[in-house]
């Protein structure tokens, strides 16, 4: 497990880490270094394993259904560069622990920090090319939250959305690659990838994986030309750039390169992909670091030239030079992130980072001066340092390669001028910063840093000068140990040495060197200069102006489409929506029409045929009159749903009946509710405003619903006629009818299945209909009529005229006047109608019945209150709390889903006794019924919470007119900030 | 039977598709509920049409599937009546806080040009 946990444990820290007080600065420190210190000792661990080119592999199940599982792996190349990534870590974490400022909320930095080293590892250590990639990913959205970690400064936000745009991208264009990979291979197991590499090279489909998987990589290591992102990066804080822009996420591109290394290398196409981007950057970026004014300008653009070092090496398909690649990302790291370190205290210690200020500093920071001295050293390639020796080694693969003599001559050719412009650039670096007069208008005066913050960037130093110069003792067991777990059998010899002997190499170098420093003295003077890079500039190349561009271009060209593909009208939006539900029921007509069937059809009763003759006048009316006369169009759609309703009864369905009446009365009385909410629309005024122009296009637009409704409707009859007339498949419909009494006890097979068979469907239905009565009780609580509507409506008003005592009185125990008949009437239906749903609840299990029909007849009971007595008199007298009969109907549901547990089998079974009882005899219980409780609790308190929640608001529009007559303060749905807004 | 069946599931249809396509949310709110009945008679016809089979079961006989009605569709149309109300509920308070909000009972939220 301990291989698995070497990824766990940074994520882990990074959830701490995110946990502490913003100003717990040594804390954070002292987690983020005991947690890359234990990553380090873990890695380490392995060593013994992955020695002799052994690999260790675990695997974490995960969904083993889908063949998905969790592999780790490590081989001496993970080894190598896992050590890398956690002893950077290590070394960071003490650095960034002076360089961030105390008002800075270090533990976010260190729990993003932490994260990144996670996915970093994550990445070094997948068995499994899927999972490698998503924690690729991962560094780029962690690499994101690092950049602009400053998010207060604009530079940083664009350089980090500019980051995650191209590393982000390279990873979609990478997932595509790794696709088409394990679609050749048969399989992501990067064991199994990594063996069949004749097989990949061999396959048709290999140009389009290497061209997919290259870009990932490149963008990753910021190769040409995608390497406009990493000096953009740079506003990211040092520490950052030390780790992520030097060490190790910029890095995750050339260890992919390796990793694929004897799956994709080794044909031509990989030579000149891989190749010609490596040149590139190699020479570009070494000569627009010589033009830089910021000190980490030079050290990014340095970066993307060594990372293009490493590439092209990889891309020469020969085994020395992967060794050398191998070597050089060591050394780069070691090298370079010393250098950041040395441009952090820099900034640091005086308040910037332009060379052209800066001046001198050796007298006040020698031992910086001094560090950074040794290590621009090994970056321009000086000997008895590490970057000589991988430098050596690049230049003896560019004498040996094969192919046409422009390549043959070019590439040295090439060397040799990158050796110059890195020799130039590297002095550069130092003598304007450390060496020249003192600087007298710095923005802080200079001083040493303290001894901490010179630690890591002093162990760094070190271990160039010992690789340096002593190679083969130090560092090749385990170069050799990494580059044998690439290569296998296929490793050649070699020697790791500071002294070959007087060679075309070694000649290469000095004569790098004699032009560098030429190159330097020439252009001392331009150098001060604005920061330009001569030549380049002028071919306005410029990386991050395309960039921008595509964004901007890609921006508006979505507009452009948004604008042609969709449309904000709702109208039109449902009109394509139903061509498009049409057109998806023609295709299968398409392919064989629709015989009528041959089932022998029932007896035609005029009866039935009369009702929905009824009906069906009365929907069509409902139609053409919902626009000007709603209540008639809501009286009529009423009747429709009674014919419906007793179509229920015809054909066997008396539970559906029942519902579909109470659900009816109930549907009803809501609209109603909102009608006067509604604003006043006639006839002769709408049509006199209309010029005839749009009369016309009204008409014709009509013409069309019309043609569509009427296509819709006579689809919809058609396929209802072909399915009624033809014999029902075999379904599962015969389980619940045998099994409803010997399984669940119950005669009524449609409750059986609603409060049994299907009790979680209902669990989740009646969930539904809590939230949604919520819903509705919140919209109405900040509800706004509007301002013609706040008034009594016109019928109350000719009625009544303005006399107030016509309003009911809270106070009496009847409502006066006309409606107090009817008022005892209901009164009296209230405790009948409490008798009649318990009825209908006890008797749903064996007879057409159940929770919701007996549910919605309280509510019915309770509405009518309210249309009887009005709305004020109602409220002073009635305590519902419809929101705890929601609460205790779900809880009495899901609580005896819940009880089954407690008799160890799964949720939702039903329990059930036979009582036996002295005088009634046998009695069956079961925890259904409670079920069935439960329901019915809930459906009257949403029902009641929904009308009651309505009925209140025809109180807000005379309420303060009605509460100064009567001084009343109640109500359902009176709540707290209704009541102060009133006032 | 059928016939008159599948008509009026047509006719109830061809309704509720024309109230949804008008402009006024009271006409599209109508549409659902008609709509509604349409789609409920049509996912009930699924278990075909049979006259005196409520699917309740007669204890003192064997449980025969073809003496009953298809109880699955039943239960489903029971489940889409209750939740139908709830929608319709929801619905009728989102187009009164809209009508309050923008002055206007159009489904757009403002009067285009007719």
């Amino acid at each position: 497990m301990s291989l698995t946990w070497i990824v766990i444990l940074p994520f882990a820290g990074s959830l701490c880490a995110a946990f502490l007080p913003s100003h717990a600065r040594n804390a954070a420190v002292w987690l983020a270094g005991l947690v890359a210190g234990a990553c380090a000792a873990l890695t380490a661990s392995f060593h013994g394993r992955v020695a002799d080119g052994g690999v260790a592999r675990e695997v974490v199940q995960w969904a083993p259904s889908l063949a998905l599982d969790l592999i780790f792996r490590i081989d001496g190349f993970a080894w190598l560069f896992a050590m890398l990534v956690t002893v950077m870590g290590v070394l960071v974490v003490v650095y960034a622990r002076y360089y961030m400022a105390a008002q800075d909320p270090v533990p976010r930095f260190f729990s993003f920090f932490l994260a990144f080293m996670g996915a970093m590892l994550g990445v070094v250590l997948s068995g499994n090319l899927i999972q490698l990639i998503v924690f690729w990913e991962l560094t780029s959205l962690t690499s994101f939250m690092l950049i602009a970690y400053w998010y207060q400064r604009m530079d940083a936000r664009r350089g980090a959305r500019m980051a995650l745009t191209v590393t982000a991208g390279g990873g979609l264009c990478l997932l595509g690659g790794v696709l088409i990979l394990g679609r050749i291979t048969g399989s992501y197991d990067l064991d199994v990838v990594l063996s069949s590499g004749d097989v990949v090279r061999a396959h048709p489909w290999y140009l389009g994986a290497l061209i997919l998987i290259g870009l990932g990589a490149l963008t990753k290591s910021a190769q040409f030309p995608f390497h406009f992102w990493l000096p953009h990066a740079m506003a990211a804080p040092t520490p950052v750039s030390v780790y992520l822009h030097s060490a190790t996420m910029v890095k995750a591109g050339v260890f992919l390169l390796v990793r694929l290394w004897p799956v994709l290398a080794g044909t031509d196409a990989w030579f000149w992909m891989i190749g010609t981007a490596g040149l590139l950057s190699l020479v570009a970026g070494a000569y627009m670091a010589i033009f830089q004014r910021d000190m980490k300008g030079v050290l990014a653009y340095s970066t993307i030239s060594h990372l293009g070092l490493i590439t092209l090496l990889l891309g020469l398909n020969s085994p020395l030079a992967l060794i050398a690649a191998i070597f050089h990302i060591i050394n780069h790291a070691t090298f370079k992130a010393s250098l950041f370190m040395a441009a952090g205290m820099v900034d640091h210690e005086t308040g910037t980072r332009d060379l052209s200020r800066l001046s001198g500093l050796r007298h006040a920071m020698p031992i910086t001066a001094t560090l950074a001295l040794v290590a621009a050293a090994s970056m321009a390639g000086v000997p008895l340092l590490n970057g000589f020796i991988s430098k050596e080694m690049f230049f003896t693969e560019t004498i040996f390669v094969s192919g046409n003599l422009v390549t043959r001559i070019g590439l040295p050719l090439m060397a040799v001028v990158w050796g110059t412009f890195s020799v130039a650039y590297s002095l550069r670096f130092i003598m304007q910063v450390f060496f020249g007069p003192p600087a007298a208008d710095l923005p802080r005066k200079p001083h040493e840093p303290p001894r901490w913050m010179l630690f890591p960037s002093a162990v760094l130093v070190i271990a160039c000068l010992v690789i340096g110069m002593l190679p083969a003792q130090t560092i090749g067991s385990y170069l050799d140990m990494a580059a044998l777990s690439i290569l296998g059998a296929g490793m050649p010899q070699h020697s790791l040495a500071v002294w070959h002997g007087f060679n075309l190499p070694l000649a290469m170098s000095l004569v790098a060197m004699v032009a560098g420093v030429l190159l330097y003295r020439a252009l001392g003077r331009y150098q001060q200069g604005t920061g330009s890079v001569p030549l380049l500039d002028s071919l306005r190349l410029d990386g991050k102006l395309i960039f921008e561009f595509l964004l901007l271009k890609a921006d508006s060209l979505t507009r452009v489409a948004i604008r042609m593909l969709s449309t904000e009208r709702l109208q039109v939006q449902l009109l394509l929506l139903i061509c498009a539900a049409f057109a998806s029921a023609l295709i299968p007509l398409s392919y064989g029409g629709l015989p009528s069937g041959d089932m022998a059809v029932t007896p035609l009763e005029p009866a039935f045929a009369l009702m929905w003759l009824v009906g069906s006048a009365c929907a069509i009316g409902a139609a053409f009159q919902a626009k000007y006369h709603r209540l008639a169009a809501l009286s009529l759609s009423g009747a429709a749903g009674l014919a419906t309703c007793m179509t229920f009864v015809w054909f066997s369905a008396p539970d559906l009946a029942l519902t579909q009446l109470v659900v009816e009365v109930v549907t009803v009385v809501l609209l109603l509710l909102g009608l006067r909410w509604l604003p006043l629309r006639q006839k002769s005024i709408d049509d006199e405003l209309i010029p005839l122009r749009a009369r016309v296009r009204a008409r014709t637009r009509r013409l069309r619903d019309l043609v569509l409704a009427a296509i819709a409707g006579g689809g919809l009859a058609l396929l209802s006629y072909a399915v009624l007339t033809r014999q029902a498949g075999e379904g599962i419909s015969p389980f619940f009818i045998e099994n409803a009494l010997p399984l669940a006890g119950g005669a009524n097979v449609v409750n059986v299945i609603l409060v049994d068979f299907r009790g979680f469907d209902t669990l989740g239905e009646i969930t539904v209909l809590g939230i949604v009565a919520l819903t509705v009780f919140a919209l109405l609580r900040r509800f706004r009529p509007a301002p013609e509507s706040t008034g009594l409506p016109v019928q109350q008003q000719e009625q009544d005229g303005e006399d107030e005592t016509s309003l009911p009185d809270p106070h009496v125990l009847l409502p006066q006047g006309p409606m107090m008949l009817p008022g005892v009437i209901a009164q009296l239906l209230l405790p009948v109608s409490g008798m009649v749903a318990i009825f209908f609840l006890l008797r749903g299990h064996n007879d057409p019945g159940g929770g919701f029909v007996a549910g919605l007849i309280v509510a019915t009971a309770v509405i009518l209150q309210y249309l009887v007595g009005g709305t004020a008199w109602a409220e002073s007298r009635t305590r519902i709390y419809p929101q705890y009969w929601i609460a205790l109907g779900l809880l009495c549901a899901a609580g005896t889903g819940l009880s089954a547990l407690l008799a160890s089998r799964p949720f939702l079974s039903a329990l059930a006794w036979h009582v036996a009882l002295p005088v009634a005899g046998e009695l069956y219980f079961s925890t259904v019924l409670l079920f069935d409780l439960g329901v019915f609790l809930l459906v009257i308190g949403a029902a009641v919470l929904i009308l009651v929640a309505l009925a209140h608001q025809s109180r807000r529009g005379h309420r303060k007119h009605a509460a100064h007559a009567f001084g009343i303060h109640a109500g359902v749905a009176d709540t707290p900030s209704a009541r102060t807004r009133e006032k | 039977m059928e016939i008159v069946y599948a008509l009026a599931i047509g006719i109830l249809t061809g309704s509720g598709v024309w109230l949804l396509l008008r402009p006024r949310t009271f006409q599209v709110i109508m549409g659902l509920s008609l709509l509604s009945y349409a789609v409920n008679l049509f996912i009930f016809g699924m278990g075909r049409l049979t006259i005196g089979r409520a699917p309740i079961i007669d204890t003192l006989q064997q449980a025969d599937p073809s003496l009953y009605d298809d109880p699955v569709p039943q239960a489903l149309v029971l489940t889409a009546i209750v939740i139908g109300f709830a929608t319709t509920a929801l619905f009728l308070v989102v187009l009164l806080a809209s009508r309050g909000l923008t002055g206007t009972d159009h489904v757009q939220g403002e009067e285009l040009e007719p």
